[in-house]
Order: structure tokens, then sequence, then C-alpha cells
């Protein structure tokens, strides 16, 4: 960030815009397409398990399973497929955030 | 974020020449974007753009006040849901603070930036989305034009055609013989024909067991095949009649006055008829200039601006996506990246590069789904499925399977349509 060689109104502006990316809902790029099943926000009526609010940790685990073919699923082993390990790392992590 | 105050605007376009931002995104201030289409796609586009930079003004212009959704549509067919399940507002789109303009657009001036509704209104923009769905190609099938539909329906945009189809497999009497059309590639919802055509068998069965229907094709193959054919030899034996391409299953004119559907081998007299025509984009699509000779829309894969004319994105099914479906699921999932690269575009950023998943449920009775998913990224410019990725659901899975899929289906009914207008 270039702010400090700015004068202090530019600055006030370009740090609002970095605390508004900190916090942003927006998803990585892999995972905006889960949210079509998995809600990133709570009250939908669906068998399909919230994973929102879960440690990525767990959510790592359980995509490796499905990856390695460990767990079947109805459909999440076809999914986990097309995901590499760093990828399903900063899903997790983003997951992890929502509430 | 705050609104910004005009010093701090002032300040922003400061910024923006400083670090080599693009003039026209800020030089009235806020970037702004205009969305055409309330539906999968552009309504997602408008919420995820707000979401992505509140300081974007976005613009949502759609035609309806209520929109009805075609997923699960064909269950309302089927006389298994009410219509009023498939319909939603835009209050709380607009509660997220876009702006919806409920209108038609009927003019985009690309070179002045500047949509024309037809209220008379226009409205400026830094940068375009549109994700106006389909139009139906008229007498592209001899005798099939929208007189013909009111005693034919398409059916394929849901709302009063769909009541329509239904009243009509109501009033049939038990013995009439429904006949179906289905198109040649590419149309909305490759699996939708066949999905639709398992759950009128399963009204036929319940409700007038000594009717039939039979699905005439323009085509050998289709999507989820193998599974839908043996969900039909399964659950319908008596009661669905599917006729390939080969076959004779292409109809090459119909004649509304007489219920006849004609093929290269003969002709079909029907007691209810669901003619599923050729399809194109939405028609502003060409009035942009962003449908090319094929009727539908070029893009980048990465950003879904159109190959054709800067400044303008295409999202869903009037786009050329490679290898994704024309499916609600592709529509939303496009509509993400497209934000996120739009808001990216506005700031002067680089787009991140993208991956998008497609998962379409079908469901060939109340407790039988089967779908087809798929994890796509562009490979030289197409989006491409990832290799060992995606495919259809196991051949030889057990009812139980199929039942949870069912399940299934809803849940993802219900969570993108909260997504998208919840
Ligand atoms: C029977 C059937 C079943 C289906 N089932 C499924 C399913 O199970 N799963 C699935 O994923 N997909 C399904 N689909 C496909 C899905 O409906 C479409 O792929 C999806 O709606 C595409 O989204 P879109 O944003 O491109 O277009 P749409 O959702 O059609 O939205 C387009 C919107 O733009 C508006 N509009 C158009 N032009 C203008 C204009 N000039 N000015 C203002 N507004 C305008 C229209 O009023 C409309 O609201 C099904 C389709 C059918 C027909
Ligand atoms: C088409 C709908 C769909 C999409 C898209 C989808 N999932 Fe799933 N997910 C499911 C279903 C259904 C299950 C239950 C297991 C199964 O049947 O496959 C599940 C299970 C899971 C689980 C295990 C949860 C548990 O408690 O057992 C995780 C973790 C998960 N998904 C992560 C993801 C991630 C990450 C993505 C995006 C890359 C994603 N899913 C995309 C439908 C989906």
């Amino acid at each position: 960030m270039r702010a400090t060689s700015f004068p202090a109104a530019v600055a006030v502006v370009l740090a609002s815009i970095a605390s508004e990316a900190a916090a942003s809902p927006v998803a990585p790029a892999g995972a905006s397409s889960c949210t079509g099943c998995h809600a990133a926000s709570p009250g939908v009526d669906t068998p399909i398990p919230r994973i929102a609010g879960r440690s990525a940790a767990e959510t790592v685990a359980q995509m490796q399973g499905f990856k390695t073919g460990q767990r079947k699923g109805t459909v999440m082993d076809r999914l986990a497929k097309g995901y590499s390990d760093a990828e399903i790392q900063a899903i997790a992590e983003w997951y992890a955030q929502q509430k | 974020m705050k609104a910004l105050s005009r010093r701090e605007f002032l300040a922003s376009t400061t910024v923006a020449a400083a670090v080599g931002l693009s003039a026209p995104a800020l030089a009235q201030g806020a970037p702004r974007v205009v969305v055409v289409g309330g539906g999968f796609g552009g309504a997602s586009a408008a919420r995820a753009l707000k979401q992505a930079d509140p300081r974007i003004a976005v613009t949502l212009v759609e035609t309806s006040r209520t929109f009805t959704a075609c997923p699960f549509s064909n269950l309302v067919i089927g006389g298994l849901r009410e219509l009023s399940a498939q319909q939603f507002g835009y209050d709380r789109v607009a509660a997220g603070g876009v702006e919806v303009v409920f209108a038609t657009a009927t003019g985009v001036d690309a070179r002045a930036r500047r949509v024309t509704l037809d209220s008379g209104a226009g409205l400026d923009f830094d940068r375009l989305v549109l994700s106006p769905g389909i139009d139906i190609r008229w007498n592209a099938l001899p005798g099939y034009d929208e007189a013909a539909a009111e005693k034919m329906p398409h059916a394929w945009r849901a709302g009063p055609q769909t009541a329509l189809l239904r009243r009509q497999l109501e009033a049939m009497e038990d013995g009439g013989v429904v006949v179906m059309a289905a198109p040649a590639n590419p149309f909305r919802c490759p699996p939708g024909p066949y999905e639709r055509a398992s759950l009128i068998a399963h009204y036929l069965k319940t409700k007038k067991p000594k009717s039939k229907l039979i699905l005439l094709d323009a085509k050998d193959q289709f999507s989820k095949q193998r599974l839908f054919q043996n969900a039909w030899k399964e659950l319908y034996p008596d009661h669905l009649e599917w006729v390939s391409l080969s076959n004779g299953g292409k109809v090459t004119g119909v004649d509304a006055s007489t219920m006849t559907l004609s093929t290269d081998f003969g002709s079909h007299k029907a007691a209810v008829a669901n003619v599923i025509p050729p399809q194109k984009a939405g028609r502003i699509a060409e009035v942009a200039g962003v449908a090319d000779q094929t009727g539908w829309c070029p893009i980048d894969p990465v950003t879904f601006e159109s190959k054709l004319v800067p400044n303008i994105h295409v999202l869903g099914d009037a786009t050329i996506a490679g290898g994704m479906p024309k499916s609600a699921f592709t529509a939303n999932a496009q509509a993400k990246i497209c934000a996120a690269a739009t808001a990216k575009l506005v700031a002067g950023e680089q787009p991140e590069q993208p991956k998008l998943i497609n998962t379409c449920y079908s469901v060939a009775a109340p407790d039988y789904g089967i779908t087809v998913a798929g994890v796509y990224q562009p490979v030289n410019g197409v989006l491409t499925e990832v290799q060992g990725s995606g495919g259809v659901s196991p051949i030889d899975a057990p009812r139980s399977a199929r039942a949870e899929e069912a399940l299934y289906a809803a849940g993802w009914f219900n969570t993108i349509t909260g997504e998208v207008f919840g």
C-alpha cells in the first residue's frame, strides 16, 4: 500500500478501502460456487450440511476424504476432485470466517 | 462502508489518477454498473457487486416485479408443486443497496455507455452486465409462433405458460396422447425436457393411467441419458416413449389448429402438446451487439466481458460458455465471478483466475433425484471441465441414493433462491 505518500484525506480513503477488503464477504474464486449449495448465511431450509463457521481443518479433512475417494457422497466426491490442495485450503479458511 | 462524502469522492478521484485507475469508472465519483435482467444471473450479479464493493452504484433493470423460477417448474406441471412456490420479489435485493428499476431495457449505446428503457429514461454506466436469459426463435420451427404457443405451450419461460400446460394436462381425458418436442443443442437447461417428460409420465401414471407421453427429440443423445432411460424403464415403462432423431424424432413443423406435430417419418396428433422450440440469447443481447451469428454471446471466461463489445459483460443462458451448460446454477456461479472481476476492473485491479461449478439436479419422480456435476476453469480462453472431476450420478446407485438426491435437489433450490432473492 502506497498510502503514506498521499495527503491525509487520501490516506483515510485508502485505509477505509483496505479495511473493507479485510472484512470483505467476497469468497475466493473457488468458493463462490460452493455457496450455491452450502449457504454462506444461515436460515436456509436444506438437508445439505452447513459448513459455514466450521473449522478450516475439519473442512479440509472432509474435502480430502471426498477427493481421495475415502469418503463417498452423492455429489461431493465428483466435485472435490476438481480442486487442488491449495484451493481447498483457501476455501476452507473462507468458510471458517462465515457465520 | 458509509457513503463517501463529496470530499472523499474528490480524494478518491485523485487516488484514481495517481494509481492509474480507469478514468471513466471514477469520473462521476462512484463507478456505475447497470445490470439488465433480474433472473438467476442478473440478480446474483447485482447483489454480489454490491457486496464486493459497496461504493459501486448498482442498478438492476428487470421487466417484471415478480420473478418466476424455471427450476422445479416441471414439478408444477406434474401437479406436485404450486406455481407460487416458484415466485420471488426484489425487496431484499433492494434492501441490500441495489437500485431496482422495473422497466424493460430497449436500447444500448455502447459508445456513450447508456442504456435506454421502455419508459424513455436512460441509465449511464461505466460497465454493463446483461443476463437476459433466452428468447424463443419464433417460426424457426415452421408453424410455431406466439399464437401457436397459446395452444401448444412451450413453458420454457416459467409463468403463465407453466400454468397453461398444467391446466391442459388436468383437463385432458384419460387415454389422451401427450406429445413433447425437444430441440437440438444448444438450449436452456439440457436435462430439462427429460425431467419434464418424467414428471408428466408420473402424472399420467398416477392420475390418467390409460394415457401416454411421446417425446419427439431432435437429438440422438441427451444429458444424463442413461440415468433417465433407466428411470423410465423402472418407473414409466407403459407411459413414456422417447423417439430419437434417428428414429424420426425431429419435429419439422407444427399445426396448432389441428394439434399436429410433423416429422420426416409421419405426423403425431396430440391431445396436449408441449413444444420446446429453438432459442437464442434474450433480445437485448442482439440490440447491444454482443450476440454473434449463432444468436448467442461469446465472452471472456475470466471477466465475462463480451468478446464483441468492450465494457459489456454477459452471463447465464445468453452466453457461449464452453463446457458450462445453460442452467440456473451456472448463471449464479458465473454472476459471482463476473461481479468479483467487474469490481476489480472498475478499481483498476487485475481479476483473479476463476474456478466454477455447475450442478444440475433433475427429479425423475418425487423421490428419484439424479445429477450431472462439473468443475470448470478457463483453458486457452474457453471454460473447460477440470480433468478427473465431475460426471453424473453413479448408474448403479441404490434407490436410497436417488431418494437422497431428490431431497438435496429441494435443498439446492432453497439455497440458491435464498442467495439470489432471500
Ligand atoms: C423447465 C425448466 C427447468 C429448469 N430446471 C433447472 C434446474 O433444475 N437447475 C438449474 O440450474 N437450471 C434449471 N433451468 C435453467 C434455468 O432456468 C436457466 O438456466 C436460468 O434461469 C438462467 O438464468 P439467466 O439469468 O440467464 O436468465 P433468467 O433467469 O431467465 O433471467 C432473465 C431475466 O431477465 C429479464 N429480462 C430479459 N430481457 C430484459 C430487458 N431487456 N429488460 C429488463 N429485463 C429483462 C427477464 O424478465 C428475466 O427475469 C431450467 C429451465 C427450464 C425451462
Ligand atoms: C451441488 C451441490 C453442492 C455443491 C456445489 C457443493 N456441495 Fe459440498 N456437499 C453437498 C452435499 C449434498 C453434501 C453431502 C455429501 C454428499 O452427498 O455428497 C456435501 C458435503 C460437503 C462437506 C461435508 C460436510 C459434512 O458435514 O459431512 C463439505 C466439507 C463440503 N460439502 C464442502 C464443499 C465445498 C468446499 C464446495 C465447493 C468447492 C462444495 N461443498 C460444493 C452438496 C454440494
